[in-house]
């Protein structure tokens, strides 16, 4: 299978820089810099089909193209590597065995978007993945790949590292430009949307680390191939997916789009633990709607998966054995979202604890009947927030309505949990 | 009050920053170094650096997880609570460093070695449970392991 991020991973550490180069690392850069115009680069990630990989899927090269072409002034790209979502250590794992595909694909979008200054957004605990890019940009610099006047193009870029100090909200777009101006870290309203006023109130681009590590690739060998390594014809291009769980393969492995659910865990995720049994999963992080065994045929790709009702997301699929209590999971992950709220809308800030009290109670065998109907409010109200975070937090709690309404029930007639 | 050489050091950052408080979260982070956790003493100093009042400093303190705003134990244990940990063992990991350090969930033994914190995922999501000790991230943490973690930073100290 051709992989295109993992093509140069080296069993336990890094690829070098002149590895990575050996193997047609920058070849990619050399080529834009010297035959392409900026637009010819945004063109060909437009055709490419390349899709956000940070968990909203949007089409990359539309995103590029908003930003204002004859603005004077700066603009800027950031590379969001806020990777908090539960369930997804798939840029970690890209990172710490190769940081030059990202220092690459950010020189290309910046080339392509016209951006002189470009930051890195690092969340906590990637001390790793940090300290690789670090020697990473200082090599691309000492070999004139980045910094100024790259390879006697004329265009100059600088990219900026900034380490967050943890918190999951810094991983909205919006947000983590706030985060990154060093002003508390609630999200922004949009419109404007950051291609307009972004960073310091300029345009800006946020991208993905994987996002971005594909752009190379994509100018390299053109758009069509990477349109066609995905197994749907309207999927495009492979992707980084970090199983966790009750399966026996929990590491990051890139596959096609569009292998169905089923392929991926019974091929290269190995099937279940020894003795267990699947129950269901969550398809792309924790904010995404669970899948069951009747699942097993949604190709994992993000049109596909979303008319199957959940998200393709981060690509962080979380296995649950039959052992595994969806009550208890559900509660674990609304936990997770009612702590990370940042407090600034009310229905956010009051309803998450909200539903993390009912589920509390339900879990601890003092559930009432009538809690199904208001978890069941809570689902459609708090889709009415200020950012996509409460709504993230409903998808877990809406699968869990829709799935498994009888082991809700059974909690609540047995008066206590029937997993424990 | 922190030392000259450090104070000479965060103005030098402050100045490479595109506005002072864009260093906000580095300029926090060393101070906590130098602390151990930031202090009210703190707040105001990093107010001065970065050209702030002592509550808009305060507003990034209290937001970010990794800057304690009360005294923690010379090493904090942050213990990954998030779902695929849970799924694999979290429960049984918090219950036994509770256990064997003598606190709940948010508490520092008495000999002011170790504060015991559940935290947000660690994005080792393959590997758990996990837990981070200072910069270091610790995977498929069993109750032994666990130990020999906690041996192997007691003697680091």
């Amino acid at each position: 299978m051709e992989q295109v991020l993992f093509r140069h991973n080296k069993p336990g550490r890094p690829v070098t820089f002149a590895e990575y180069c050996a193997e047609g690392g920058f070849a990619a850069l050399h080529k834009a810099l010297k035959e392409l115009s900026p637009d010819d680069v945004q063109r060909a990630v437009i055709d490419s089909g390349l899709r956000g990989r940070g968990g909203a899927g949007f089409p990359t090269g539309k995103k590029w193209s908003f930003v204002p072409r004859d603005l004077p002034g700066p603009r800027y790209l950031i590379c969001n590597c806020d990777e908090m979502e539960p369930g997804t250590y798939k840029d970690r794992a890209l990172l710490e065995a190769n940081p030059y595909s990202l220092v690459e694909g950010m020189v290309l979008a910046g080339y392509a978007i016209g951006v002189s200054h470009a930051f890195i957004f690092i969340r906590r605990g990637y001390e790793l993945p940090a300290a690789n890019l670090r020697h990473a940009i200082a090599e691309a610099k000492e070999a004139g790949l980045l910094g100024r006047n790259i390879l006697g193009s004329g265009f100059s870029m600088e990219i900026d590292i900034h380490l967050s100090a943890g918190r999951y909200i810094c991983g909205e777009e919006t947000a983590l430009m706030n985060a990154l101006e060093g002003v508390r870290a609630n999200p922004r309203a949009k419109p404007p949307f950051p291609a307009v006023k972004g960073l310091w109130g300029r345009p800006t681009v946020v991208n993905n680390v994987e996002t971005l590590a594909n752009v190379p690739y994509i100018v390299a060998n053109g758009a069509t191939r990477f349109k066609g390594l995905a197994t749907t014809p309207e999927g495009s291009g492979m992707k980084l997916f970090c199983p966790s769980g009750h399966v026996r393969n929990t590491v990051c492995m890139e596959l096609p789009l569009g292998m169905t659910l089923g392929e991926i865990i019974d091929g290269p995720c190995g099937g279940m633990l020894p003795g267990k049994k699947f129950k269901a999963c969550i398809p792309g992080g924790a904010s995404t709607p669970y899948f069951t065994a009747d699942h097993f045929n949604v190709p994992m790709d993000f049109d596909a998966v979303a008319k199957a009702g959940s998200r393709l997301g981060t690509g962080g699929i979380v296995v649950f054995d039959e052992q595994t209590c969806m009550v208890g999971a559900t509660l674990n992950l609304t936990q997770f979202f009612a702590r990370e709220s940042c407090g600034w809308c009310t229905p956010c800030r009051e309803g998450l604890p909200y539903v993390r009290e009912i589920l509390t109670r339900i879990e601890a065998g003092g559930g009432e009947p009538e809690d199904i109907e208001i978890l069941r409010e809570h689902v459609h109200y708090l889709n009415y927030t200020f950012c996509a975070l409460a709504p993230g937090a409903m998808g877990p709690v809406e699968g869990l309505l829709q799935l498994f309404e009888d082991e809700i029930r059974e909690h609540i007639t047995k008066r206590r949990c029937p997993f424990r | 009050m922190i030392p000259e050489e450090l104070k000479k050091e965060l103005h030098a950052r402050v100045a490479t920053a595109i506005t002072p408080r864009e260093a906000a979260v580095d300029v926090m982070k060393e101070l906590q170094r130098h602390y151990g956790w930031l202090t009210d003493e703190a707040v105001h100093e990093a107010a001065e650096l970065l050209a702030l009042s002592p509550l808009q400093v305060e507003e990034l303190a209290t937001f970010y997880e990794m800057i304690y705003r009360r005294p923690v134990g010379k090493r904090v244990l942050h213990v990954c609570d998030s779902i695929s940990c849970w799924a694999v063992g979290y429960e049984t990991l918090m219950a036994h460093l509770g256990k064997r350090l003598g606190v709940e969930p948010g508490g520092t033994t008495a000999d002011g070695m170790f504060t015991l914190l559940p935290c947000a995922c660690l994005g080792l999501c393959g590997d758990g449970p996990a837990m981070m000790v200072g910069e270091t991230l610790y995977g498929k943490v069993t109750p032994e392991i666990a130990d020999e973690i906690l041996a192997k930073e007691r003697q680091g100290l």
